[in-house]
């Protein structure tokens, strides 16, 4: 299953902002903390934890949903996954976000939205930030397999 | 800088209430930090007038590097001492620097005086000039969080906002500045001439993004330079114990500064050494911005407050020079007494070490019954941590003549009450936590700021086989022509290990498309260093007017007992070596 980023232990945060430097490095090509999918702030000046808003990977993602050019499509394992030329900066999935991570880049006319390519975790130096595999969330999908479990269970009983 | 050929400087005029903007491209020989800002400085310096003079200009200035290389996260701040009367210059880290780059300003000019108290915005494309009677008179930490509620355009994790506290407010000449919470304007007094320009803060960030001209390159040697900084131990100890660690093999050696240096060994030594720190109250570790190093230690401070076990708590920064400042020097040896110190230090906006040294004076002074009752308001004894709390209080409150005198720093007040045998000023600036040797004394007395960090004295003293004074001079020299070139490209000394390699900066710095040799890079340093001594000239600092402290002489340093003419002769040298 590919993996997804999640922020598993933010109360070891250092506040590096290596993460955020990252992101824009790696994903943009640019020096910034403004280009990053992943967002690492304190809950209320230094003396407080720090927390990070990312995107949750979801599964079904509700951002690739409203996304009508094709430039957001769904990732298998959580989140999506993004063609740049496709997009035409609509901002749909800005609103559609729940949690609210996308932001649009108004010198790039993109959406700088999260691919789990995990580059930001690599970078992390006191491991904050993992890939991991989660169980799908798809309800849908969910509640097939169990029917089908309970299906099977009769069968062989 | 970076991916264009030129600084650009943002001028505030707290007078007019009006700004500049100027792209000069004559100032990219100096580079950054403290090159540039030295630049600025000794165009705008009124020689004739007071370092409070609203005219005087208080100048911040970032380098190429900044926050785009591991480890590179500091911002010079250059102004003119209102503690030595000379050259101010002073270093901090936290998120400064990175909110500068993302604002777009390399540099930011500030002269004037508000008619009334203000704070700063300044992002990308705004500079607002904002009332601030509001929080004037407030705690440093509570500035902090109001504007942090207020300035919410610019966006949290992104902005840095570094205010003053009542000490500067009140124009305490060794007040400084915070940065973030936890990291410091710390020497010579900035916060007293934020105080004379009634400027409470500066709130500043942005978003800027800048492209990577050349990914390739430039990702190479992040990486490497990432992987040194991370993996190779190079930052180990600032990461690990942090600074504290050098207690106590600096006791065991005897250069610990301790009860206002009547000893360099203290017998509770091992209580306020990091490793005691780090194993019973260290509450966590942080970073400046763009450094994954976390050398920043915060301590658990709680406090019963009342019966019934009322108690509530703090996190509060610890290093070395606080510990020794705070602690050694004042005979405190239990960390929260220290905690409990550098806290009500923070609260006011004072500078640590200049705070430490004094009540060591005052301390001996009422011993020595040159210092009564009735002056202090109180008795106090070396350890005494709650006398040592009111008097920090009284030294902002000034409740009497005393008081206000205290707030001109140790060598005005020895001056005036005597004790200057025991008053520990180096260059008109308190000492710090180092009685190693000539270098350490020297080292403060000559250095361009009189800091120990301008030439790390300190560390030569531990390394040198035996005393030779010309070899001594030569290595101080290098040394801070050296460090005039970190702090220019304002690399974290911390990072020495790393960026001590010249060839990979200039690999660093052609990655992002500065052209530098070893030699062009040691050229600049020199330049830096120069313009700071003819600076200081002008402003009427003069080598043959040094004077060092008898104490100095009296107590054991780390290399055995000092004496006057040796010294005298290191300074002389010193003079003359570096055509001074
Ligand atoms: S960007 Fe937002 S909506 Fe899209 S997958 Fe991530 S969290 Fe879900
Ligand atoms: S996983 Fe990749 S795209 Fe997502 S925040 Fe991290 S670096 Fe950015
Ligand atoms: S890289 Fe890790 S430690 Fe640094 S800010 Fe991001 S989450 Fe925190």
């Amino acid at each position: 299953m590919p993996k997804v980023l999640r922020a598993v232990k933010m109360d070891q945060c250092i506040a590096c902002m290596g993460c955020m430097l990252t992101c824009a490095r790696v994903r943009y090509q640019s020096f910034s903390v403004e280009r990053s999918a992943i967002r690492v702030r304190t809950a209320g000046g230094f003396q407080s934890q720090m927390i990070a808003d990312i995107c949750m990977g979801c599964d079904p993602p509700p951002c690739a949903e409203v996304c009508m050019s094709g430039a957001l499509t769904p990732r298998a394992g959580g989140g999506v996954k993004f063609n740049r030329d496709a997009c035409f900066a609509c901002e749909k999935c800005v609103a559609a976000c729940p949690v609210g991570v996308i932001t649009m880049d108004n010198e790039l006319h993109i959406p700088i939205i999260c691919v789990e390519c995990g580059s930001c975790a690599r970078h992390c130096p006191y491991e904050c930030l993992e890939m991991v595999e989660v169980e799908t969330k798809d309800y849908v999908k969910e509640e097939e397999r169990m029917a089908r479990d309970v299906e099977e269970e009769k069968n062989a009983g | 800088m970076l991916g264009r050929n030129y600084i650009k400087v943002l001028y505030i005029d707290l007078t007019t209430r009006k700004i500049k903007i100027e792209r000069r491209e004559d100032l990219m020989e100096y580079i950054g930090g403290s090159g540039v800002a030295m630049k600025l400085f000794s165009e705008l310096v009124k020689i004739d007038q007071d370092p409070l003079d609203p005219d005087q200009p208080i100048i911040f200035a970032i380098g190429p590097m900044n926050t785009i290389f591991p480890v590179v996260t500091k911002t010079a701040a250059v102004f003119r001492s209102p503690l030595t009367g000379n050259l101010g210059e002073s270093h901090a880290g936290g998120r400064l620097a990175m909110a500068m780059r993302f604002s777009g300003y390399d540099a930011v000019v500030i002269t004037g005086r508000a008619s009334s108290p203000v704070y700063i915005a300044i992002t990308e494309g705004s500079v607002d000039i904002k009332e601030a009677g509001f929080i004037w008179g407030e705690r440093v930490e509570r500035t902090g969080k109001v504007l942090r509620d207020r300035e919410t355009h610019i966006g949290s994790g992104k902005r840095s906002i570094i205010r003053i506290g009542k000490a500067g407010e009140k124009m305490i000449r060794f007040a400084g500045v915070n940065v973030d919470t936890y990291r410091h304007f710390g020497r010579l007094g900035l916060g007293a001439v934020f105080g004379s320009k009634r400027l409470k803060a500066i709130v500043i960030g942005g978003n800027r993004s800048y492209p990577i001209l050349k990914p390739k390159e430039y990702n190479k040697v992040y990486n490497k330079i990432h992987k040194i900084a991370t993996e190779s131990g190079a930052m180990k100890k600032y990461h690990e114990i942090g600074t504290p660690i050098n207690v106590v093999p600096l006791n065991e050696a005897g250069g610990l500064p301790t009860k206002n240096l009547t000893q360099t060994k203290f017998e509770l030594a091992n209580e306020i050494d990091g490793v005691s720190f780090a194993e019973d109250l260290l509450l966590r570790k942080l970073s400046c911005s763009g450094c994954p190093t976390g050398c920043i230690h915060i301590g658990l401070l709680r406090i019963e407050y009342g019966p019934g076990y009322k108690t509530k708590f703090t996190g509060v920064g610890y290093d070395y020079e606080l510990i020794f400042a705070l602690g050694s020097m004042i005979g405190v040896g239990d960390k929260k007494g220290v905690l409990r110190l550098i806290d009500a230090v923070e609260e006011y906006g004072l500078d640590a070490m200049s705070t430490g040294v004094i009540l060591a004076w005052i301390t001996e002074m009422f011993k020595k019954g040159l210092l009564t009752e009735d002056q202090l308001g109180l008795k106090v004894d070396f350890g005494d941590t709650e006398a040592y709390l009111e008097i920090i209080a009284n030294i902002v409150k000034r409740p009497n003549t005393f008081y206000r005198d205290v707030g001109m720093g140790l060598a005005k007040l020895a001056e005036k009450y005597g004790g200057k045998d025991f008053a520990m000023v180096l260059g008109k600036h308190e000492m710090t936590g180092y009685h190693t040797g000539y270098g350490a004394m020297i080292g403060q007395s000559v250095g361009a700021r009189h800091s120990h960090l301008d030439n790390a004295g300190y560390a030569l003293d531990q390394t040198m086989d035996k005393l030779d004074k010309r070899e001594m001079v030569r290595k101080l020299i290098e040394e801070e022509i050296d460090r005039c070139m970190l702090t220019s490209l304002h690399i974290c000394l911390f990072a020495r290990k790393i960026y001590g390699d010249k060839e990979l900066v200039c690999e660093a710095l052609d990655s992002i498309g500065i052209k530098a040799t070893p030699k062009s890079l040691t050229d600049m340093g020199e330049k830096v260093w120069r313009l700071k001594n003819e600076m200081k000239k002008k402003m009427g600092f003069d080598f043959r007017e040094l004077r060092f402290p008898k104490r100095f002489f009296e107590t054991k340093s780390l290399n055995g007992i000092l004496d006057t003419d040796t010294a005298k002769e290191i300074v002389d040298i010193y003079v003359k070596e570096g055509g001074l």
